[in-house]
C-alpha cells in the first residue's frame, strides 16, 4: 500500500489528509490523473510531487510503501 | 538542530547563536514578519502550515547549498507554523561569514529559495474571505511534476 498526502488547498478539496492506496507500479502522472478522478482534486497538474520527501518528476515509478505528498505552490518566508 | 518548524514564537537570539563562530566577520539576520496590508486587501491573521519533515529537509539543503556556494558559512533556519497575528514572527534566518558580503548574499539566497522549494504554505484570513496562497494564481505551474533547474533563479 501507498500513503498519499494532501496539503493547503488540496486538502481542502480532497477533503481529506492522507489516504492510503495502491500505487505501486503507476508512474506519479498516472496516480495524478486517478487522484483527480477519484477524489476530485482539480489542481494537481500545477503540483510538485514528493516520493518519500524528495521531489519527483511525473514520470518516476512508484514502490510498494513510498509516501507520496501533492505539493501545491508554495508560499513559505 | 540548526534547520526548524517552530509552533510556538520564534526567540530571534536563539537562531543566531546557532551560527556564532571565531572565523567570522559578520552575522545577518533576516526576519519575515506578517505583513497587515496587500495589494490593498487588509489580512487580520495568516496560518502556516508545513510538511515538516520534508520542510526540515529542504530548510537543512538550503543550509548545504549555501555552504557549497560561500565558503565558511554557517546557517540558521528557524520558520513557524499555526496561526500568526500581524507583526508576528514568521522565519528567522541567520547566517554567519567570514566577510560581510558573502552573509549578505547567502541570507537572501536563504529566503528566496524557501519560496521555490520549501514545503510550507500559508493561508490569509482576510475579513471578507481566507485562501490559501500560491494556488490561484498558478503562476508557477510545474509541467514536469517538480521544479527545474531554471525555476530556482528567477
Amino acid at each position: 500500500m501507498n500513503k498519499l498526502l494532501f496539503f493547503a488547498h488540496l486538502r481542502d478539496e480532497a477533503g481529506h489528509e492522507s489516504v492510503e492506496i495502491d500505487a505501486a507500479g503507476k508512474t506519479v502522472a498516472e496516480l495524478k490523473r486517478m487522484v483527480a478522478e477519484k477524489y476530485g482534486v482539480q489542481k494537481l497538474d500545477s503540483s510538485m510531487t514528493a516520493i518519500n520527501e524528495e521531489f519527483a518528476s511525473n514520470e518516476e515509478v512508484i514502490k510498494e510503501g513510498d509516501t507520496i505528498a501533492f505539493i501545491p505552490p508554495v508560499s513559505g518566508g | 538542530m540548526n534547520f526548524e518548524i517552530a509552533k510556538d514564537p520564534i526567540n530571534v537570539q536563539a537562531v543566531i547563536d546557532k551560527v556564532i563562530q571565531r572565523e567570522a566577520g559578520a552575522i545577518t539576520t533576516f526576519i519575515g514578519t506578517v505583513r497587515e496590508w496587500t495589494k490593498g486587501k487588509k489580512t487580520v491573521y495568516l496560518v502556516y502550515e508545513a510538511y515538516e519533515p520534508m520542510a526540515v529537509k529542504k530548510l537543512e539543503q538550503i543550509g548545504t547549498e549555501i555552504q557549497e556556494r560561500w565558503s565558511g558559512a554557517q546557517v540558521a533556519i528557524t520558520h513557524r507554523v499555526g496561526k500568526l497575528d500581524i507583526t508576528d514572527i514568521a522565519v528567522v534566518i541567520a547566517v554567519s561569514t567570514p566577510h560581510r558580503n558573502d552573509a549578505y548574499e547567502a541570507n537572501r539566497y536563504a529566503i528566496e529559495r524557501i519560496k521555490e522549494i520549501v514545503p510550507i504554505w500559508k493561508k490569509e484570513h482576510w475579513e471578507d474571505g481566507e485562501e490559501w496562497i500560491g494556488n490561484q494564481l498558478e503562476t508557477v505551474p510545474y509541467p514536469t511534476g517538480k521544479p527545474e533547474e531554471k525555476d530556482f533563479h528567477e
